[in-house]
């Protein structure tokens, strides 16, 4: 059953089971396969009772919907997960670096590493943000790297996610699902825990708050742009766990100089966001008048260094597509060394003869828009038809600026629980990185994000993906 | 707390009160149909005034019929106090509030809500009617009883509390003023079986029906059956109740040390008023008109509980 094409995390070609899932391939070939269906349909009830849904934009019939959860867990062996917190480590510290550099002296482009164009012509730099350093220097409180797997030890990094990274909520409750219906087998096998994550969210943005507090500790808020949105559910759910106010802009003003909410009492001032809205919804006055939304004056309140905003405005640069393919030299440029993880190999359609190679190979490629995300707008060459490959075509050569390609990469897979039993599924990975001021944490685990269509390469939910639990196993 | 979810748990419970009232009104008017012959179509008219709903009925019906009414009263979207528009704005008010309440409480109103939206998918007929007005009621229950049960008593539940008793205050009243005639000496053929089955109605649309025969022990007269819904502290829906039930709470908000908020003021003036008065008194000056300033007061409570908690800003 497995494809020898694609690495499978689970079942060597031979069909044993690799080391870490040895364990649970034994427990697992002891079960009924139909309890265990019929557990995966509970999960689903067990979600759908908590709330944990999203939203998804343009269906009004569907308005709430589930992500898919499969039981059969993804598990990291403990000497897998060092080499990937070391990579990740590496290059969160090197795209700080880089954010600081790039809003202050742009060393970077001084040494002639990155064009200067790359940055001047990109709507995701922030002319505000030149010259400004945000409390405790650090841009990107939380990011979520997104990895994918090709080979016994073979990792790439997708994308950084150093914007408002989603999905850390299906990571909590993903292994709380997991504790409650195979409470067994974690008696039988080490697994990292993840439930720490929120506490530790927490102190990270309190250890960034300006210093200026008047409370014994800063005050923290979520800040969400309402009922509405898809990801509404973690945005709770965050400020929930961390004890935190759930605010959105309409709650918030600028009173004498600090960001303030208006409570029962009269307003409150607050020393940290946690933003879940995009920069051009955080001030109205900087960046988008047109906006109803937002709050006019955080900017200056920011730039007062009266408040942290995380991530900080502005660090979308760091994860712009455009820049991906430059990352290699990036982290070695700020961090002295090699990356450990590798970037995928990246054509710039900007560029005439990358254009050229991608136009003549479209098939084999998938091509992805420089500012797209949630896998909207992406082609995917070898499962794509000839119409649609000519489609793409015309739209590649009328915009290429718009656009970079990469090989299609032989994501690993991990069997998910099917009515006909396991069966293999492409996944991806994002793991949860908190940055304070020197000190980097990783959450042991992650999201694992699986196609749930057979041969299906496209990870997102959006597209028809679901999630899994993802286990780290201790030494 | 943020002015925001103090008005988001509000009328959370405001919309889950205004929720069972209605589905009892409802109750009460298809226990009426199975008694009366001859004007049930009045009975059921009288049913959705009292609930408010009269202008949005007649918008899309003509007639008062059984099943028009409760479809319309249990189902309608356009119906912004149908059943299933009250659950689905209370479980979006909780939704938004949801770092407020407890685990329970939350799952409690978004079950009753993935629930009664499937029961309430199709037009109810006759036959199903009594289990989905019983579900209705459980399932209210379950969210009462989570609050109860589950959550902090700080400002949280106070602002919970306050929407359940405005909301309760106000549907006694309006239950009260649509049939205020039936309760008049100039109506009263005292003993006439007709008047004990509107009377029955009254007491039955409040739930009321056996503690008030517990009470009165099977005495059935209009002035103590005004004096039960409106001035009887015992009685969990009546006026007196309701209103020493916002006091405690509007008390505990204000805080000893805090100058005294206008909602606070208006809500003691209308309950001093309510605790020192004689029903007959009541009735001689005019049931109606004092059922009118209950109403508007109450309305005007609201109002100014939003302005002083800063709800919308």
């Amino acid at each position: 059953m497995t494809d020898n094409r694609f690495f499978d995390e689970m079942l060597t070609g031979a069909g044993d089971a690799r080391v870490p899932y040895s364990e649970y391939a034994k427990w697992f070939s002891g079960e009924d396969p139909k309890v265990l269906l019929k557990k995966s349909n509970e999960a689903e009830t067990f979600f759908r009772r908590i709330g944990i849904t999203f939203n998804v934009y343009g269906q009004k019939e569907a308005q709430e919907r589930l992500i898919p959860f499969d039981i059969v867990p993804r598990i990291i062996a403990a000497r897998e997960w060092r080499l990937l917190e070391k990579g990740i480590e590496q290059r969160v510290r090197a795209l700080n670096a880089f954010l600081a550099d790039i809003y202050h002296r742009q060393e970077i482009i001084k040494s002639g590493r990155l064009p200067e164009h790359i940055i001047s012509r990109n709507d995701a730099f922030l002319p505000q943000m030149v010259g400004m350093t945000p409390p405790g220097g650090v841009y990107t409180h939380i990011v979520g790297t997104d990895l994918v797997r090709t080979g016994e030890n073979e990792f790439y990094v997708l994308e950084d996610n150093a914007r408002t990274p989603s999905g850390v909520s299906y990571m909590l409750e993903n292994r709380e699902t997991m504790l409650q219906m195979f409470p067994e087998l974690f008696t039988k096998m080490k697994v990292r825990p993840v439930s720490g994550y929120p506490a530790e969210l927490r102190r990270s943005l309190s250890e960034c708050a300006p210093p200026n507090f008047d409370r014994a500790k800063p005050r923290v808020a979520v800040l969400t742009p309402g009922i509405h949105n898809s990801a509404y559910f973690e945005h709770s759910f965050l400020a929930d766990q961390m004890g935190a106010e759930l605010v959105e802009a309409g709650d918030l003003r600028v009173v004498d100089g600090k960001v303030q909410m208006r409570t029962t009492m009269g307003y409150k001032p607050i020393d940290v966001i946690y933003r879940r809205v995009d920069d051009d919804f955080l001030d109205p006055l900087s960046f988008n008048p047109d906006s109803m939304l937002g709050v006019p004056g955080i900017m200056d309140v920011y730039r007062a260094g009266n408040i942290t905003i995380a991530n900080a405005p502005g660090t979308g640069i760091a994860d712009d597509k455009a820049l991906y393919s430059y990352m290699p030299d990036i982290v070695e440029f700020y961090t002295g060394e090699k990356a450990i993880l590798k970037n995928v190999p990246t054509w710039r359609c900007s560029e005439p003869d990358s254009l050229q190679y991608v136009l003549d190979n479209l098939n084999e490629l998938v091509v992805k828009e420089v500012h797209g995300s949630g896998g909207y707008g992406m082609l995917v060459g070898p499962a794509a038809s000839k119409k649609e490959l000519a489609e793409f075509g015309a739209k590649l050569r009328a915009k290429p600026d718009n656009y970079v390609a990469q090989p299609t990469l032989a994501l690993s897979t991990v069997p998910i629980m099917t009515k006909k039993g396991l069966a293999p599924r492409h996944v991806d990975l994002r793991p949860y990185v908190l940055v304070a001021p020197g000190r980097v944490h990783i959450t042991p685990g992650g999201l694992t994000r699986v196609a749930l269509k057979e041969g299906s390469l496209v990870v997102n939910s959006s597209q028809g993906g679901g999630t899994k639990d993802t286990w780290v196993l201790g030494d | 707390m943020l002015g925001r979810t103090a008005g988001g748990l509000f009328w959370m419970f405001r919309y889950l009160e205004r929720s069972e009232n209605t589905a009892r009104l409802l109750e009460t008017g298809f226990r009426m149909a199975l008694t009366v012959q001859d004007n049930a179509e009045s009975e059921w008219e009288s049913i959705v005034t009292t609930a408010g709903a009269r202008e949005e009925f007649l918008e899309k019906y003509e007639d008062f019929d059984q099943a028009s009414v409760t479809n319309f009263l249990l189902r309608d979207r356009d119906n912004p106090s149908s059943v299933m528009s009250c659950i689905e704005a209370a479980r979006s008010n909780g939704r938004m509030v949801r770092t407020a309440l407890s685990t329970e409480v939350w799952e409690a109103v978004n079950e009753a809500w993935m629930i009664l939206k499937e029961e309430l998918k199709r037009p109810v007929s006759v036959k199903n009617l009594a289990e989905i007005l019983t579900t209705i009621r459980q399932h209210s229950s379950l969210v009462r009883g989570a609050l109860h049960g589950t959550m902090l008593r700080n400002d949280i539940f106070d602002f919970c509390r306050l929407g359940t008793f405005i909301e309760r205050a106000d549907n006694t009243a309006r239950i009260l003023d649509v049939k205020y005639y039936v309760l008049l000496p100039s109506a009263a053929h005292v003993g006439s079986r007709m008047d004990n089955i509107q009377w029955e109605t009254i007491l039955r649309s409040v739930s009321a029906f056996r503690s008030y025969r517990w009470l009165h022990e099977g005495e059935v007269s209009p002035n103590t059956i005004a004096d039960f819904l409106i001035l009887d502290r015992r009685m969990p829906r009546s006026l007196a109740f309701c209103y020493s039930k916002i006091v405690g709470n509007l008390n505990y908000l204000n805080g000893p040390d805090a100058p005294e908020l206008p909602c606070l003021r208006m809500a003691t003036q209308t309950h001093a008023r309510l605790s020192g008065r004689n029903i007959d008194r009541v009735i001689d000056d005019g049931l109606h008109e004092f059922l009118k300033v209950a109403i508007s007061e109450t309305g005007r409570l609201g109002s100014q509980i939003q302005e002083d908690f800063r709800f919308y800003g």
